[in-house]
């Protein structure tokens, strides 16, 4: 027989003819690829949302006093910017895109375990970020709580509350299938000769956000129900007047709320040790000390909650465990770090991207932690209690971090999703527009916040403006840059050059199929390595 | 890896198992009559707990299952027994 008839024809799974044509081709798609996609659309859609929400805020706040909206719309754009972003941009980001796309490719497997239930968790997102949407333009008004939904106040506001909590317990729904699809799938679909300790660490970074997924997910989802049961029937889980705790609820809401910063960082971290070996051209440095740090992480990080809760009235003893349980949490945090940077020494740098938006995660990443040490300890955390000081550092972490790894991202597997690649130097120049826009945001936060600017203020003293009028300026710097980079990758996306199998010279496994890969992502034999970063 | 031999367990287990929870039922409803003052919720947890290991071994399996699920399994009930002790570190000393 002639190697025609053998091979089997290559067909990518962006022109694979299924059961439906057009666009029920995609919304009713049980591949892992499309689904990545369906996530990937949406998500930025709601991101673009949040920001230009964000930019809004930063415009309100350029002067002391009413600017451009009243304080009660204020109140609720702060609430949906967090809403948006938190439940709907970063928690599922890189987990529900990339871990989607690439745990399955990675792992040598065809698919996700459930496909159906991928498919499914995909539409609940959607019904639950409609529902959360919605609740800002209900008659009642936009929830005026914040992102947190801190009782006893949101026992007793008249806004949409229980719509918005509603929503956030399905998107919750979604997460936790997810988390469930990526557990199994790791443990029992792992190509034959991948053991978990050959596994590459982007899997295991997706591993360990999984089981956060799976086992905290379902705590915020009771405390919203007890909320929404408490608003509805007067219970008096939270409300002090009814007999209950309010601290309790902080208790419940942060034991998810604090590994879920875990499942938005863990996934970035994963995406960074990918990145980093493949453009330093280098065998990754402590591949399993970064794989255990992963799960370290996961673990400590469910234990560590109540350094939100220094100020709320919680006890002394709970105070120091807490602080002590942080500074423990800093330490896998840190052993990655340390061993990117070992892994870029000696090695041939490509400044790619992809590359230098890793670079930025890292930067940015590192002051974000080490402000959080501040935050760990319990002196200096009471002085910059709700200032601007937490904005700032959680936007290090959140934006600096999840937010520069997902473009990190993006710019990495690009041209292996979609088959085409983008025009690099405007990459590099989106990277340094949103670098500078990003430290010229968010560090004057630090400053003013230390000085006492508190957050989640529409007004201040005047003693804040400029540190406001140059974070404002940052905003529009990072706007601008995040468009400019959108428009480089859709039309790199669209009418692009067509890339290579392997254009950064990859070792894992998804450089050795085509760009963009079959419905089946390996068509054909494939090589599993004893150590998936094996450079020369 | 996957264990894919399916285990069948008999019905004079099953019923076993089911009168001991039937006990365990009884038990935290009896609990609740006398007062354990901070003890409480460990009792009724300790209780539940027992229950819960009855349940995952019999009901779901886990007894049957490789050693690596089992030991998963059981480093959830020690995260949820170490979040509520962390949490009744604030309550007691407030």
């Amino acid at each position: 027989m002639s190697n025609e008839v053998n091979k089997i024809e290559y067909v990518s799974y962006l022109e694979h003819q299924g059961r439906f044509k057009g666009l029920k081709s995609w919304i009713f798609a049980t591949d892992h690829k499309r689904i990545a996609l369906l996530y990937m659309y949406a998500i930025a859609a709601f991101f673009f949302i949040g920001a230009l929400l964000g930019l809004l805020m930063r415009f309100e706040l350029i002067a002391p006093g009413e600017t451009i909206m009243k304080a009660q719309t204020y109140n609720g754009l702060f609430t949906v910017h967090g809403v948006i972003m938190i439940f709907m941009v970063v928690i599922p980001g890189l987990s529900a895109v990339f871990g989607n796309f690439f745990l399955p490719i990675l792992i040598g497997a065809k698919d996700v375990a459930f496909p159906r239930l991928n498919l499914f968790s995909w539409w609940i997102f959607v019904f639950g970020s409609v529902l959360a949407v919605a609740s800002q333009f209900l008659k009642s008004g936009p929830p005026d709580t914040g992102w947190t939904f801190y009782a006893p106040y949101s026992t007793t506001t008249g806004t949409s509350v229980i719509i918005a909590t509603t929503a956030a317990f399905i998107l919750g729904f979604s997460s936790i299938l997810t988390g469930l699809n990526f557990l199994v799938t790791v443990h029992q679909m792992r190509a034959p000769g991948m053991k978990f300790f050959n596994m590459p660490l982007f899997p295991w970074a997706i591993y360990a956000t999984a089981w956060i997924q799976l086992l905290a997910t379902p705590i915020v989802g009771i405390t919203l129900l007890m909320l929404i049961a408490e608003r509805l029937f007067g219970i008096g889980f939270f409300d002090p007047n009814l007999g209950g705790d309010p601290v309790l609820f902080q208790h419940l809401f942060w034991i998810y709320s604090h590994p879920a910063v875990y499942i938005m960082i863990l996934p970035a971290m994963g995406v960074i040790t990918e990145i980093v070996p493949t453009f330093c051209q280098r065998k990754v440095y402590g591949y399993k000390a970064i794989a255990l740090s992963s799960l370290a992480i996961a673990g400590v990080g469910f234990l560590v909650w109540g350094h939100h809760m220094y100020t709320s009235g919680m006890s002394e003893n709970a105070r120091w465990f807490f602080s002590l349980l942080t500074f423990i949490v800093a330490v896998p945090s840190a052993i990655k770090v340390f061993n990117w940077i070992s892994t870029m020494y000696k090695g041939s740098i490509d400044l790619k991207p992809p590359f230098l938006f890793a670079l930025a995660f890292i930067f940015l990443f590192i002051i974000g932690g080490t402000t959080g040490l501040i935050l760990g300890s319990v002196a200096t955390n009471i002085q910059v209690h709700d200032t601007s000081f937490i904005v700032a550092h959680f936007h290090y972490i959140i934006f600096g971090g999840m937010g520069f790894a997902f473009f990190a991202a993006i710019h990495y597997w690009l041209p292996k999703m979609y088959g085409r690649l983008y025009n690099f130097r405007r990459a590099n120049i989106a990277c340094i527009i949103m670098f500078i826009g990003f430290n010229t945001l968010y560090f004057p936060q630090f400053v003013i916040g230390i000085q006492g600017m508190p957050r989640r203020y529409f007004d201040y003293l005047p003693q804040f403006q400029t540190g406001h009028m140059i974070s404002t300026i940052g905003g529009v710097i990072l706007i601008f840059g995040l468009f400019y980079m959108l428009i480089n990758l859709i039309k790199g996306a669209r009418k692009g050059p067509k890339a290579p199998a392997n254009p950064w010279n990859g070792s894992t496994l998804e450089w050795q199929i085509p760009s963009p890969p079959s419905l089946e992502n390996f068509d054909e034999p494939f090589e599993v390595k004893a150590n998936p970063y094996d450079y020369k | 890896m996957s264990n894919n031999s399916s285990h069948i367990t008999e019905y004079k287990v099953l019923g076993r198992i089911l009168l001991i929870l039937m006990f365990f039922t009884f038990a935290t409803i009896s609990v609740t009559s006398f007062n354990l003052a901070s003890f409480t919720v460990t009792v009724a947890l300790l209780i539940a707990g027992i229950k819960g290991y009855f349940v995952l071994s019999y009901f779901m399996h886990l007894k049957y299952e490789n050693l690596l699920l089992r030991i998963l399994v059981g480093m959830i009930f020690v995260l949820f027994a170490l979040i509520v002790l962390i949490t009744f570190i604030d309550y007691s000393y407030r």
